[in-house]
């Protein structure tokens, strides 16, 4: 059998050998947990405090700052929830349409519950316009989150600048760096929380963290046992969080390199699949994050895409309807303005640090004809 | 999510494309909600001068469910009586390929739709009487197509205007 080919990178990504490696000791020898007393605890503790100084020198911050999570919904969902529980009364949010769920549907539920929530426009490349942001604000505006960049089409939104504007008006900013942390710099110098999770970066699923500025006030969404300075009660995962400081330094010491190699990729993508009759970009070719590009097909549906290559053993992903668990298409291709037409024949594509050239030399040589093959079905022809 | 005869279906569909000579075409479902489907059908009679579907095909817009609904319609159309055909519901499509996930049992009622629709314009064609369920089902047909353009219409609209900025 040939080897498959994995491009759908920002859904998920294989776990390092390294990162395994170091994993492993937590679960075998050294299980204890960290808040015992005795030698097992006490290796334990050693551990996640490691990890924390690791993964918290990766954005020049303290220690302190990082708080461990199950992953970046749970991230999400705390930084949101647990400042409004810390100053009710403040009731509104500025967030914007591109969001990943777990910020959006994190702030309709808040909505349902006498919060005010407005919405962002982005344009058409899926940026944000700073000056937006400074006039959304009120004075009741509690937070304002805007993603770092973006999962499906990876426009990277100028997080220093709304920081910068949410810090003039004394407004936090929270910021889901799911997709751009460890892929580009992030400047956190006005950014007040994070959101990270380890299985985008070749690290274990489950586990993620949220970066909270020293001083900001923030109530538990999970309690319990007091963990993390009694903002996340709940037995810290330690061999996860092993496992994300060492695919965060394998990532950080290479980022640069790693990008270079991806954005070359991706241009190479971009050269060959727009050259595919009646097929476009969904996004911007620059200001992007050097892992995820975006395609939309005239006449073929996402979904149908996906499973033709998935027969050549080739994985990507699509923001189609049909996809959709609602059959809705996808929020962010709608938001940029992406016909609905095109919408529905979406294809992404997103690469990793173990990603081969020969991996997209194969998707290059297979979907020309898979296209022509799923437009020879339809009923549309050329120029309808 | 989908069964091997989905699957199956969906990798080596049966009787696709356009109809040389078809005796009428029904045409459901509509591009911005992402499914369309064009069923062909050729009706001959019989030797006891009962009208059948003698061939058919079709012509599809749409995810795995729809396409391999479309190939399951055509092959148990395929040499049945208008009357038999007539009878086909979504139910016996996606039972035929055991089973779809609930949110693409709407894949199965194009399918169904697409038939009926094609029936409908041959009998219309004809001038023959259209048998009360089948002018039922054609007006129900007509309502949801209107239903999912509103449903879609603030999609449509919001890419329009993205368009023209």
């Amino acid at each position: 059998m040939t080897k498959r080919v994995y491009l759908d990178n920002s859904a998920t990504t294989p776990v390092a050998p390294e990162v395994i490696e170091a994993m492993l000791p937590y679960m075998t020898a050294e299980y204890g947990n960290a808040s015992s007393l005795h030698s097992f605890g006490r290796e334990a503790r050693t551990a996640v405090e490691e990890s924390r100084a690791t993964l918290a020198a990766t954005l020049g911050a303290e220690p302190p700052e990082i708080v461990f999570t199950s992953g970046a919904t749970e991230a999400d969902n705390l930084a949101i929830m647990g400042l409004t529980l810390a100053a009710p009364g403040k009731k509104h949010i500025i967030t914007t349409t591109i969001e990943h769920h777990a910020v959006l549907h994190t702030c309709q539920w808040l909505e349902k519950r006498g919060y005010e929530v407005t919405y962002l426009d982005v344009d058409a490349s899926g940026r944000v316009d700073p000056a937006a942001v400074a006039d959304a604000i009120r004075q009741d505006t509690l937070l304002v989150s805007v993603m770092a960049g973006n999962n499906e089409i990876g426009t990277i939104e100028p997080i220093d600048e709304i920081g910068s504007i949410c810090k003039e008006h004394g407004v936090l900013f929270h910021t889901d760096a799911v997709q751009a942390y460890g892929k580009i710099a992030l400047p956190i110098k006005n950014v007040d929380l994070l959101s990270v999770s380890a299985h985008k970066f070749n690290g274990p699923k489950g586990v993620g963290f949220l970066f909270i500025r020293r001083g900001i006030k923030l109530a538990p969404i999970l309690h319990g046992g007091g963990h993390e300075l009694g903002r996340r009660s709940g037995t810290e995962n330690v061999p996860g969080i092993v496992g994300m400081a060492t695919a965060a330094r394998l990532t950080f010491e290479e980022m640069d390199e790693t990008a270079a190699r991806l954005r070359g990729y991706r241009e190479r993508l971009i050269e060959a699949i727009t050259a595919i009759p009646e097929t476009r970009l969904n996004g911007g070719r620059t200001g992007c994050l050097p892992h995820i590009a975006n395609f939309g097909f005239a006449r073929i549906e996402g979904e149908s895409l996906v499973m033709r290559l998935d027969e050549h053993e080739i994985a990507v992903s699509t923001g189609s309807a049909c996809s959709s668990p609602n059959l809705e298409p996808s929020h962010v291709l709608v938001a940029i303005g992406v016909p609905l037409s095109m919408a529905h024949g979406s294809l992404r594509v997103s690469t990793g640090r173990q990603t081969t050239e020969a991996e997209i030399d194969t998707l290059i040589d297979v979907l020309p004809q898979v296209v022509s093959d799923l437009r020879a079905i339809s009923p549309f022809k050329v120029g309808e | 999510m989908y069964t091997e005869k989905v699957i199956e279906h969906f990798r080596h569909p049966h009787n696709m494309g356009k109809l040389e000579g078809y005796s009428a075409v029904g045409k459901v479902g509509n591009i911005v909600c992402g499914d369309v489907m064009w069923l062909y059908i050729k009706v001959d009679q019989d030797e006891r001068g009962r009208d059948i579907i003698s061939d058919i095909s079709w012509e599809t817009f749409g995810c795995t469910a729809a396409i391999a609904t479309s190939s399951m319609v055509s092959d148990i159309a395929k040499g049945k009586t208008i009357d038999q055909a007539i009878a086909i519901t979504n139910r016996d499509v996606a039972e035929e390929l055991g089973g779809l996930p609930p949110v693409k049992m709407h894949c199965s009622a194009l399918a169904a739709d697409a038939l009926n629709e094609a029936i409908y314009n041959y009998l219309t064609e004809k001038g023959r009487e259209i048998p009360p369920a089948l002018a039922k089902r054609h007006e129900h047909i007509a309502k949801e197509v209107a239903s999912l353009e509103k449903r879609y219409q603030a999609f449509t609209e919001k890419a329009e205007t993205k368009a023209e900025g």
